[in-house]
């Protein structure tokens, strides 16, 4: 049967063309505008064509920045993945205790970012938190105020927090989706646990994995709030990673125009490493789809 | 409008893209694209291979920019060349 075309239907998109519009195709063409002139204020712009482009790209400033961006996103995916995959499959498959462990594991992702920075900024002080106290009191010296080390650690472990609970809930939505007859099979060809896992359980979870790493590794390349709250960007800059560095710029500095080029190169980025793995997500749709 | 602080050279880009989405929407009224597997193993629109040219010729501007010292028009016609290869082999 034929689908009838009505190009009338297209209307009804107008609402969400008007709220992109404004939310993000103006503000972004203002930014495009900024990034190739310079202002003293009072709505007064000289143009500088691509002097601000050519001062980031030649600086290190931002090369710094976006090299501690990539080691942050990096870690935080080589151990939120595995340990949301773990945690997953140590959780109950059914019965009351599976909704007590599903309430308690998303627990950390109903707090707001701000306050999961302050948190562990008392959490890790040595003076009145309990992680510094024990730390310092276990003989290992730690500081992450003053350590660029433990600083990173901080970070990181505050985020594979409050994170992963995410990579958790997602894989065992997609451990719930495998039929029992799999697991039934692998019980007649004896199946060790681990074949289980890679040949059954990683497979079906694909879908859902792909995901899990597209949303943990965008919201950790446009990490702000967490580690702004706990460091500062500090020690010296060794935690300033580019939302903090593109911040300080437009905020701190007010160097509107500098600010502009640098949120457009970082948008391009993130547009690129997004449209990978959309690109890979659709592809794995339409292959799963296939089988 | 004077927030946004316009210049001829960003509102003559805008419109370029404004155009080039335009034309895309009527040809594919008037001879709708079909999906094809390309060179980077992808299936691939008129509409993603577009995608991929503007994007990959942000990338070629701002690599001319920090690594090669000549005008940016030379940029400019590496980013044509790229965009036809991306629409002939993608």
């Amino acid at each position: 049967m034929d689908k009838p075309v009505n190009q009338r239907a297209w209307i009804l998109v107008l609402p969400v063309v008007v709220l992109v519009a404004f939310s993000s195709v103006i503000p972004m063409m203002t930014v495009v505008n900024y990034s190739f002139q310079d202002t003293f204020g009072g709505n007064e712009f000289f143009w500088v064509g691509l002097d601000w482009y050519r001062e980031l790209l030649q600086s290190e400033r931002l090369w710094d920045a976006l090299g501690r961006q990539i080691l942050f996103s990096v870690i935080i995916l080589l151990i939120e993945i595995p340990l949301g995959i773990l945690v997953a499959l140590c959780m109950p498959k059914k019965g009351w205790t599976a909704s007590l462990y599903l309430v308690l594991i998303a627990l950390p992702l109903l707090i707001p970012y701000n306050v999961v920075g302050t948190i562990w900024q008392i959490f890790g002080r040595s003076d009145i938190g309990l992680l510094g106290r024990v730390v310092s009191d276990m003989g290992i010296s730690y500081n992450y105020a003053q350590n660029a080390f433990d600083a990173w650690v901080t970070v990181i472990a505050m985020d594979v927090w409050h994170w992963t609970s995410l990579v958790a809930l997602l894989s065992y939505a997609g451990l719930r989706s495998i039929p029992n007859a799999y697991y039934q099979a692998a019980k007649i060809d004896q199946a060790s646990r681990w074949s289980v896992f890679r040949y059954i359980e990683l497979p079906k979870m694909r879908g859902v994995l792909i995901i899990a790493v597209l949303l943990r590794f965008m919201d950790s390349f446009m990490i702000y709030t967490e580690p702004f709250v706990l460091t500062g960007g500090g020690p010296g800059n060794a935690t300033t990673f580019l939302s903090i560095d593109l911040v300080k710029m437009a905020l701190g500095q007010f160097d509107l125009g500098p600010a502009a080029a640098f949120s457009l190169m970082y948008f391009l980025v993130i547009l690129f490493i997004s449209y990978v793995f959309y690109t890979v997500m659709i592809t794995t749709d339409k292959g799963e789809a296939k089988q | 409008m004077e927030w946004m602080a316009w210049t001829w050279p960003t509102a003559l880009f805008f419109a370029g893209i404004a155009v080039a989405l335009t034309v895309l929407a009527l040809l594919h009224m008037k001879y709708p694209s079909t999906a094809r597997t390309g060179a980077l193993g992808i299936e691939t629109m008129r509409g993603d291979r577009f995608f991929i040219a503007l994007l990959g010729s942000a990338f070629i501007n701002l690599a001319w920019i920090g690594l090669v010292d000549a005008p940016q028009y030379g940029a400019l016609i590496v980013c044509g060349l790229f965009a036809l290869c991306v629409f002939r082999w993608v």
